[in-house]
């Protein structure tokens, strides 16, 4: 009960020196505003990127395709090979009729087209799918030296490109956010350090009549934690509303069809929880580093 | 009963001043002490220890059971809410109001608010301010702000009242007044006061044990003592 109603007075405490130093509550508020938009641009950015990457990363196979006179002995020699090459995750035959008959499911006129040829025109392959995109090329060019391989395919750095700007666009944002969450604390602790020396009265009578050292300390961590959550209200609205606007306006397909969005719900509820969470974790991280350096009891 | 035992405390501050030599005292619960010496002997000095706002650097200062000189900074607080300290400079916050002011004494301990109202009006009431309860401390005289201050220290009933030249700020008539509630406090609740002051005529007025502390040294301590020791200790120096 005692300990209940230090912590509903330190609440209401904090809540008051917000108003009190208005001023400077938005600026650490607002600090933290920015900071939380480009955190759940950034959010939204490595997410969705992680989503296209996983999918091109599946589409990322080596079709090799064997010569038409090809024998039973050398593909078995081609697949022991692939048993043991590193990057090889696995594969798979597909005979010429195999392809045939894909071919006629997905277009019909296709179908005509191939039935003009009284021998199947198409080859033997083997689909390979790698283990790491970036030993790709290396690995096509292995598979390309054996005598009986017409060609090993790819999408010849398109994609390996794709991925590397991906990968640098959210790096680049995380680098940002990173400092912008340092500066944010800063301030925080800023604002946190002149309520404390505005108070300072105050703490030497609380120090004087016996208040524990909690006491003390509780309403200035819970100001921070106000301060940040007060910074996330706006950045979670322009999530939601944004990423949903967006989802709807583009229908899910950005560019091509290639890069589809992540669908709204349940992910944009994930990115509001990181939202408040890293707002209340900053602003409580500027408060006790005030605490610890301007409040010494 | 001992409330307070000083045995050969010492405090010498980090940038060497000696403050406190070798002093060695005892109070008894229910007593009524003046510390006197002339500025920068080392009252204050003393007089912090006890509340530990100083550590002593060396030696042992007890103040109800607990041994000052070992209190972890984050247990200092057990200490100060067995005492109450009045300063020179009353110390109130100036926009809470008079009952505020001493309420705030036990809202930050956490007690509940049907316990504060009554403990909060006897306070106040012994201190002779029940018409000022919704007054601001810049609608207050010296005297009657200092009443306050009074008030708050005593609010959560302490065994020990501590006073810094709680009459350095206020001229002789109302240092009377406070004097007279002091008095009352120590003889009708039987707090224990210890009082450091510069006013000969209240010491000498008021016949009370004086402990005299000259450049850090217990000079002299007399029951019923008066100035005047102080100042023979000091012409025979
Ligand atoms: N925090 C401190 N750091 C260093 N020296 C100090 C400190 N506080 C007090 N002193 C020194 O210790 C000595 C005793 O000071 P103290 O304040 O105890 O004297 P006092 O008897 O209370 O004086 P006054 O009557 O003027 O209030 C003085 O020489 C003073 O300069
Ligand atoms: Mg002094």
């Amino acid at each position: 009960m005692k300990a209940l109603r230090i912590l509903t007075r330190s609440i209401r405490d904090s809540f008051k020196s917000v108003f009190r130093n208005f001023s400077l509550s938005i600026a650490s508020i607002a600090c933290t505003t920015i900071t939380l938009i480009l955190v759940a641009i950034s959010l939204f950015l490595s997410y969705n990127v992680q989503q296209v990457t996983k999918d091109l990363e599946h589409e990322l196979t080596i079709v090799v395709y064997l010569n038409k006179d090809v024998t039973d002995e050398q593909k078995t020699e081609i697949e022991n090979d692939l048993k043991t090459m590193e990057n090889v995750d696995s594969y798979e035959l597909k005979s010429k009729d195999e392809w045939k008959a894909e071919m006629k499911d997905e277009d019909e006129s296709l179908e005509n087209a191939l039935d003009i040829f009284e021998e199947n025109p198409l080859l033997d392959s083997i689909i390979v799918t790698v283990k790491d995109v970036k030993d790709l090329s290396e690995t096509a060019e292995k598979l390309r030296k054996y005598d009986f391989v017409n060609s090993a395919e790819y999408g010849e750095g398109m994609v390996e490109n794709v991925i590397g700007i991906f990968d640098a666009i959210s790096f680049g944002t995380f680098a940002i956010v990173i400092a912008l969450v340092l500066v944010t604390a800063f301030l925080i602790s800023n604002t946190i350090k002149l309520t404390i020396f505005s108070r300072r009265t105050e703490i030497e009578i609380m120090r004087l009549v016996g208040a524990s050292n909690t006491a003390i300390k509780l309403p200035f961590v819970f100001e921070g934690f106000i301060l940040g959550v007060l910074g996330s209200i706006l950045p979670i609205l322009l999530s939601i509303y944004g990423y949903v606007f967006l989802y709807n306006q583009t229908g899910g397909y950005v560019f091509t069809q290639i890069i589809t969005l992540v669908k709204p719900f349940p992910f944009v509820l994930f990115v509001c929880l990181c939202l408040v969470v890293i707002g209340s974790l900053v602003g409580m991280l500027g408060s006790w580093r005030a605490v610890r350096k301007y409040l010494k009891i | 009963m001992k409330l307070i035992k000083v045995e050969h405390a010492y405090k010498i501050y980090k940038n060497g001043t000696t403050a406190v030599a070798d002093l060695s005292v005892s109070i008894d619960k229910g007593e009524f002490v003046f510390v006197i010496g002339s500025t920068g002997s080392g009252k204050s000095t003393f007089i912090k220890m006890l509340y530990r706002e100083e550590k002593p650097t060396k030696g042992s200062v007890i103040v109800g059971g607990i041994d000052v000189a070992r209190l972890r900074n984050s247990k200092v607080y057990k200490l100060r809410r067995k005492l109450g300290v009045v300063f020179q400079d009353f110390k109130l916050l100036p926009k809470l109001t008079v009952y505020e002011n001493v309420a705030f004494a036990l809202e930050t301990l956490g007690l509940p608010s049907d316990e504060i109202r009554p403990k909060v009006l006897r306070a106040i009431e012994a201190v002779g301010l029940k018409e000022k309860t919704r007054n601001l401390p810049s609608e207050l005289s010296g005297g009657e702000q200092q009443r306050v201050a009074i008030a708050r220290a005593i609010v959560n009933d302490p065994k020990l009242l501590i006073c810094d030249e709680p009459t350095g700020n206020l001229d002789p008539d109302t240092s009377k007044g406070i004097m007279k509630i002091l008095d009352k406090i120590n003889k009708e609740l039987g707090t224990t006061i210890i009082m450091a002051t510069h006013d000969k005529d209240l010491v000498n007025q008021m016949k009370k044990r004086v402990l005299v502390i000259e450049n850090g040294v217990l000079a002299s301590d007399t029951k019923k003592g008066s100035y005047k020791v102080h100042e023979s200790v000091k012409n025979s120096n």
